[in-house]
């Protein structure tokens, strides 16, 4: 492979999984933005997305049915988790909320454990084929969905942002949660909404991604950690943001790994979120990340 | 508690210390008392962090690991006399605390505790990669045990003597140091720190030298691990550790020295009687599977009904 | 110390003191000044800047224009410790006490700057450490005993009354001997005999040598108890002087009764 062959081969495969965080970091911008909670268990959602894939193909179902119903139902689990545990806390102070939301990720890794063991589950690509040669990289067709479901995810989001009440006052709640309680927003609602919201963006990437990277019990941390950074990178409170800091994250992780060490390409993410934190204590950074004093 | 009762508590289980390895036979025992030493050091840092000034850090672990490879890297690789080793790693965990906590103790809590967790990972990947100091992920082997005049430290009976006695030491002065004018002020950040800055407390200065202590505390538990098992790789010292740390803070309750110690002995008795039990309930997988779900509920548990951990259930009894 | 002939230089120096929220001024301008030995009150009706004023003299908050000088030196910015360490304290409009802390221990914080234990020695409780704690305390129960909080010295400070929290703030205040004592509505909340015991207790502390500078819209209790008063409102200073003369300025009584009106 020549060099710019090479180069083309990271750029599209850090596109593909940097979609992938750009998915879970939105997740963690609904949910902060709304409730000013850092939901450490957003990562167990894509986890349960991958297995539940693999569970509901095993079961004889096609991908998109399988892919419709497991997106509900880990919807519809994160929404539990918001009302039985994180709604009775939301007059505590954000770090115990923190270590909540840290039990409830460890609970459902630990679950999924019980269920699933520790093997890595291979999932089926959507279309089968050989990978396709594009611009001189090799692209398995898996990454094609993950970047297409991915798109559409980004402009349903769009739309639901822009052009619906619901979504108006999500937006509403990011800039200020106070003033949109004062306009008649239930933020209460909000919640139940952000946390359903997210946990459907989760499963959504650990569905679309399982094919490509396997899928296993405790894949949700590193997953969720790397989703967090790419939410930070876009300010946190931007859901634009989190889609440009995923991507971008995505494809820094696989020139790293392809040009440093690949030893080390899961510390990347962890170096720009400490960078961030000095650049934005240096003052440096041309946005704020809204943290509220713990 | 008065500097008089603190004592008198610190004396009963120092005496119990000492006596209890005496008549415990089972090296199993044994060495369930020196892990509940070792991460109560640990524990009770974390707890001086998150309780006293009210700071949370996701990498703890990392301090834990600092000490034991420093120690260990020195005496194994180096051929450094353990003491010398042991107080060096004490130092270079401080030290880490302090350098890694000048930028990010300056930013809010929640960023705080994300961007010590990062530490952790970053920490975790080096000790896993610079295999030609650290091991790599085979580890390190040939680490000396600790002796006194001659005795060797190396049975699980004298290790446990000496784990408690680093924890009953650690203890007193801590408590001292909470019971003070350094103290009042790291709880006054706690309480309010608009307060705390008016009265006059740098408390920028203040959260970064509990960090660094605390890291230096974390390390001398960490070396002690070292020189006990001999052996160490990078493992043991994941974010899971770190998380388990701030179980057993959580348990204790977060601003209650003691508690963390007990949070620290219950975590270690649950792990092993989990261990036990589960065999016997369910035939599908091993025990440890079901140790990480335990300690999730537990944590979410205590978040929502006794957010005091069991040291303010004792207070509330009082 | 030059002390001279002339009149004493002011203590406190605000100077075109502005402070703009996003776009919104809260302060637009400010210039005042207080001399040692004063008791000197900003009022005004709500919102017309006093406690933001407040807060960029303590250093909470940076002012988007204009400068405090005190002892003739700006004071820092946006570091409150720093300020506390230049000789000011201050109380907070709504009580800020710290957890589970005890009475004596509150008050204790506020000596903070006064003790030099540090880490090491607090950790090991060495002689010098133990004796530096036995000083801190005797000041803490003498300004417990200033206050009549003595008999309070070991409860919770938040299980009392709402008045007495009050006074276990302006303790903590106090503790520190301050040069400039910065009070935020210290009459708020408090029951009419409560507010006399307060004023008497504020002129004593002015009497002691420190200098006074409180905030607040209890018109009759300012009044009665200021040397000097500062009229703000939307952030501008409307009047300033003696309270007999800002009682009958015609602007102040417009603003009042406008505010009132409202």
């Amino acid at each position: 492979m020549t060099l710019g062959e090479q180069l083309a081969q990271y750029l599209a495969s850090g596109l593909v999984v940097g979609g992938a965080y750009a998915l879970i970091g939105l997740g963690f911008v609904i949910v902060y933005s709304v409730t000013r909670i850092i939901n450490f268990a957003q990562g167990e959602f894509v986890m349960l997305g991958a297995l539940g894939m693999v569970t509901g193909t095993g079961l004889g179902l096609g991908p998109l049915p399988a892919f419709v119903l497991v997106v509900a139902a880990v919807a519809a689990l994160a929404a539990a988790l918001e009302r039985v545990a994180v709604h009775p806390l939301r007059r505590a102070p954000a770090l115990a909320v923190l270590i909540l939301t840290i039990g409830a990720s460890i609970a459902l890794r630990g679950g999924a454990l019980v269920v699933w063991g520790t093997d890595p589950f291979a999932l089926a690509p959507f279309s089968a084929g050989p990978p396709v040669a594009l611009l001189g990289a090799l692209v398995v067709r898996q990454a094609f969905w993950v970047v297409a479901v991915a798109a559409l995810v980004f402009a349903l989001l769009w739309f639901f942002f822009t052009r619906t009440y619901a979504g108006t006052a999500v937006r509403a709640c990011a800039v200020n949660p106070r003033a949109a309680r004062l306009m008649g927003i239930r933020v209460d609602g909000m919640s139940l909404l952000a946390f359903a919201l997210s946990g459907a963006l989760g499963a959504t990437a650990g569905a679309v991604i399982a094919p490509i990277t396997y899928a296993t019990y405790d894949m949700g941390l590193m997953l969720g950690l790397k989703g967090f950074v790419a939410a930070v990178l876009g300010g946190l409170v931007s859901p634009p943001g989190a889609i440009a800091g995923g991507i971008l994250l995505g494809v820094l992780e696989a020139f790293a790994a392809g040009l440093v060490s690949s030893g080390y390409k899961d510390a990347v993410a962890f170096v720009i979120l400490i960078a961030l934190c000095l650049v934005q204590v240096a003052g440096w950074l041309p946005w704020r990340v809204p943290v509220e004093e713990g | 508690m008065s500097a008089r009762e603190r004592w008198v508590l610190l004396l009963a289980v120092g005496l119990a210390a000492a006596v209890v390895p005496w008549t415990v036979r089972s090296t199993y025992v044994l060495s369930a008392l020196v892990f509940v030493a070792l991460n109560g050091i640990a524990a009770l840092a974390l707890s001086l962090v998150m309780g006293f000034a009210g700071q949370v850090s996701l990498g703890q672990a990392a301090f834990y690991a600092i000490g034991a490879y420093v120690s260990g890297v020195l005496t194994a690789s180096y051929g450094w006399n353990p003491w010398v080793a042991m107080a060096v790693a004490v130092a270079a965990g401080a030290l880490t605390a302090f350098l890694v906590g000048l930028p990010i103790f300056r930013l809010s809590g929640l960023l705080l505790a994300m961007a010590t967790l990062g530490f952790g990972i970053i920490l975790y990947y080096v000790l896993v990669n610079w295999a030609s100091v650290t091991g790599g992920p085979s580890g390190l082997t040939g680490i000396p045990p600790l002796a006194i005049g001659g005795v060797q430290l190396d049975s699980d009976r004298r290790m446990a003597w000496l784990a408690w006695g680093a924890l009953l030491l650690v203890l007193g002065l801590a408590g001292n140091l909470v019971d003070s004018r350094v103290g009042r002020a790291l709880r006054a950040i706690h309480g309010s720190e608009p307060a705390a800055e008016a009265a006059g407390v740098d408390t920028a200065r203040y959260k970064l030298g509990v960090f660094a202590v605390a890291g230096g505390v974390t390390a001398l538990a960490g070396a002690l691990y070292a020189h006990y098992l001999k052996f160490i790789n990078p493992s043991p010292f994941g974010f899971a550790f770190s998380i388990e740390l701030v179980v057993m803070v959580v348990l204790g309750g977060v601003a209650s020295l003691w508690g963390a110690v007990l949070g620290a002995a219950l975590v270690v008795g649950l792990v092993e009687a989990l261990r036990a039990l589960l065999p016997l309930l369910t035939v599908s997988h091993g025990a440890a599977e079901y140790e990480i779900v335990v300690f999730g509920l537990l944590l979410m548990a205590f978040m929502i009904f006794l957010p005091g951990g069991l040291s303010a259930l004792g207070r509330r009894a009082a | 110390m030059t002390a001279g002939a002339r009149l004493p230089a002011p203590l406190l120096e605000v100077q075109g003191l502005a402070k703009d929220f996003g776009g919104l001024a809260a302060v637009r301008g400010v210039d005042f000044a207080v001399r040692a030995g004063q008791i000197k009150a900003l009022i005004g009706p709500n919102g017309a800047g006093k406690t933001t004023i407040f807060n960029l003299i303590a250093g909470a908050l940076a002012p988007t224009r204009g400068r405090v000088l005190f002892e003739g030196i700006p004071l820092p910015v946006r570091r409150p410790h720093a300020v506390a360490a230049r000789g000011i304290a201050r109380t907070f409009q709504l009580v800020r006490l710290f957890g589970e802390m005890s009475v004596l221990e509150t008050v204790l914080v506020g000596c903070h700057r006064r003790g030099r234990a540090g880490w090491a020695a607090c950790a090991l409780r060495t002689r010098a450490a133990r004796q530096d704690e036995a000083e801190l305390r005797l000041r803490a129960q003498t300004v417990l005993a200033l206050l009549g909080l003595g008999a309070r010295a070991d409860q919770p400070a938040a299980a009392l009354p709402y008045g007495e929290q009050r006074l276990v703030e302006l303790g903590r205040a106090l503790a520190a001997e301050p040069k400039l004592l910065l009070l935020d509505e210290p009459g708020a909340g408090l029951g009419r005999d409560e507010q006399a015991r307060l004023a008497a207790i504020i002129r004593t502390i002015r009497d002691a040598g420190a200098t006074v500078l409180l905030v607040d819209h209890h018109m009759d209790f300012v009044l009665g108890l200021s040397d000097e008063v500062v009229v703000l409102s939307y952030g501008e200073k409307l009047a300033e002087g003696r309270p007999e003369a800002v009682r009958t300025d015609p602007a102040v009584i417009g603003a009042y009764l406008g505010d009132e009106a409202a």
